[in-house]
């Protein structure tokens, strides 16, 4: 190595604390250029671009709040973008009340570790580990009206008035969704959970037995109030992805989140502005970035707002 | 509460966990089985199992498809990306966990920042920096964003880990003449392998799932990688059934297999950082 065979020769003429200093400074150098060239600096111009006008990639005239207005008060515009807000918020709300409501009762349970419960961790899990794409295409075709496994199934057990064109109604596209999204990602928060639990000491809640408490007493004043760091996590993980939804809708449904825009989301609105499509018409980086900056700043600010919230009714175990 | 009562609320929990359990299973074992399976069979007896196990539709997918080369472009890109944000990572959680300097503290609410920042959102200034650079299309453009983005999470990971190691180790090491570079690859780095596995996980699953950052720079046909390539291979057999399940379980195979194999591992690496 060179640079072995160098350390010599620089120790007659550097100090020290020069060879550490230039030691940190090898440390340090790559990691902080690759971060700041590929996060903080597009972040960045995300913010200048959206104050300009874009002709394809070439950027125009400085247009002030000119995007911001297009995105937010124009027609037709402004409908979609309130459309897709609104989905993401029923997403958000769901999913909380759906994935890890279930995720929650399956922790409890599995708290107990009863029979199983190790095979159980990793059958929950499994399918966290598999990419949406997989997830969604492959619903996609258990979900066909005609050959698809659920209505086969439902079919096969005599209710086949209730055999839907699950996809392709506006009534049941985005709950169909939701219902994979939950399954894709129940184990998660189920996990999270559990471990929450587990750390609760096991003297509190022998104690709260032998003072005569049941299990749902127990549940409710002793673990759920103790685990109220895992909840504030799941809740802010939930609000971020409730509103990155991407995937699932492009790839179940459409990039315009047909049927007829009923799941529509601000990720799949920002990548039709930014990229351009068919109902959008042609790219337009000046709008997509303000687009990109407002979904920002909601994400941001909502989600330290709860935190701060959640965090303010934590307990400490000491 | 009476012991009856007690005994059917276990029965009701095994039963609760049970069928949850079958739920999850169940489609996955479909997607795997009807891999194996005519189409014929797949409309008309979904819930047996196949004739025989033949392996048409696999060979449909690996001499007629790309699916074989965007897996191979997968391997390239997760590879790298995990490698080079694994020593980039543990330079800099290095640096700042075992040394005292001026700026260390800021340096670390830096890094720690990254976490908070979400990429996607700059998808438009890195698009036309990568065209720039001349990155577009290219396997290099995405484990760079990848590395940058992993970056963060990492030098979180490390950091915490190393901060427990006590500081006699590089101590009694540099009494003996030992120099910084060897103190840290000789002694260090064999005791936060740990460390580097969670962190490995944590970033390699969703690079080896990610399907946004291609969608937008990767184009050309050849680069594509295997979550986003499968949506070309969806259009282009769209009613094969057989062979789109036989895509879909080769494309989740190497992964599940890892997974069962260590499990424990990995669900402690992806739930990294949500678990104090």
């Amino acid at each position: 190595m060179t640079s072995s065979a160098k350390i010599p020769n620089q120790k007659e003429f550097l100090s020290r604390s020069m060879r550490r200093r230039l030691w940190l400074l090898f440390l340090l150098a790559p990691p902080v250029t690759v971060l700041i060239a590929f996060v903080f600096y597009p972040m960045a111009t995300a913010i200048l671009y959206s104050f300009y006008e874009w002709d394809g990639l070439i950027k125009g005239s400085f247009n002030g709040l000119g995007n911001y207005y297009n995105v937010l008060l124009k027609s037709p515009q402004n409908g979609y973008l309130l459309n897709a807000f609104t989905n993401n918020i029923v997403v958000f709300v769901t999913l909380m009340v759906v994935q890890n409501g279930l995720a929650l009762v399956l922790a409890m349970f599995l708290a107990r570790e009863p029979k199983g419960y190790r095979f159980y961790q990793v059958v929950f899990f499994l399918p966290v580990i598999l990419s949406t794409v997989i997830i969604g295409f492959q619903w996609k075709m258990f979900l066909n009206p005609i050959f698809g496994l659920v209505n086969q199934f439902l079919r096969l057990i005599g209710f086949g008035e209730w055999a839907l064109p699950w996809l392709g109604w506006t009534e049941t596209a985005l709950a169909s969704m939701m219902v994979v999204n939950a399954w894709h990602w129940v184990g998660f928060p189920t996990i999270v959970f559990l471990a929450a639990i587990q750390r609760i000491p096991k003297d509190y809640l022998e104690a709260a037995r032998l003072d005569g408490a049941g299990e749902w007493q127990i549940a409710k004043n002793i673990i759920w109030p103790l685990m109220a760091p895992a909840i504030t996590i799941i809740v802010v993980l939930t609000f971020i992805g409730s509103f990155n939804w991407f995937e699932i809708p492009y790839i179940m449904g459409s990039l315009e989140g047909s049927p007829g825009y009923s799941t529509d989301t601000l990720g799949l609105l920002f990548y039709r502005t930014a990229f351009g499509s068919v109902s959008a018409g042609g790219s337009n980086f000046g709008e997509g970035s303000a687009l990109a900056v407002l979904i920002f700043i909601f994400i941001f600010s909502i989600s330290t707002l709860v935190t701060k919230f959640l965090t303010a009714r934590e307990i400490q175990i000491n | 509460m009476t012991k009856k009562t007690l005994n059917s609320n276990v029965l009701l929990m095994h039963i609760f966990l049970g069928v949850n359990a079958l739920i999850m299973l169940y489609p996955i074992l479909v997607m795997v089985i009807s891999g194996f399976k005519t189409n014929y069979e797949i409309y008309n007896r979904p819930f047996s199992l196949p004739n025989s196990f033949n392996l048409d539709n696999f060979i449909v997918i690996w001499t007629e498809t790309d699916v074989p080369a965007y897996f191979l472009n997968s391997v390239i890109v997760t590879t790298l990306s995990v490698a080079f944000l694994l020593v980039m990572g543990t330079m800099a959680a290095y640096a700042l966990a075992r040394y005292n300097f001026k700026g260390n503290l800021m340096l670390y609410l830096f890094f720690l920042s990254g976490l908070m920042l979400p990429l996607r959102l700059a998808i438009i200034p890195l698009f036309i920096q990568l065209k720039a650079l001349g990155l577009i299309d290219t396997l290099f453009g995405l484990i760079a964003i990848y590395t940058a983005m992993g970056l963060p999470s990492t030098v979180f990971i490390l950091t915490g880990f190393l901060k427990t190691l006590p500081s006699e180790l590089e101590d009694s090491a540099r009494i003996d003449g030992a120099s910084e570079a060897r103190i840290l690859v000789q002694i260090m780095l064999p005791l936060i392998m740990p460390a580097l596995v969670i962190a490995g996980i944590y970033n390699a699953v969703p690079i080896w799932n990610d399907f946004f950052f291609p969608l937008i720079f990767i184009h050309d046909p050849q680069w594509k990688t295997l979550a986003q390539g499968l949506t070309m291979f969806f259009g282009e057999y769209s009613i094969n059934y057989g062979v789109l399940y036989a895509g879909l379980t080769l494309a989740a195979l190497p992964i599940v297999v890892i997974f069962i194999i260590q499990s424990k591992q990995f669900i402690a690496g992806m739930t990294a950082g949500a678990i104090k």
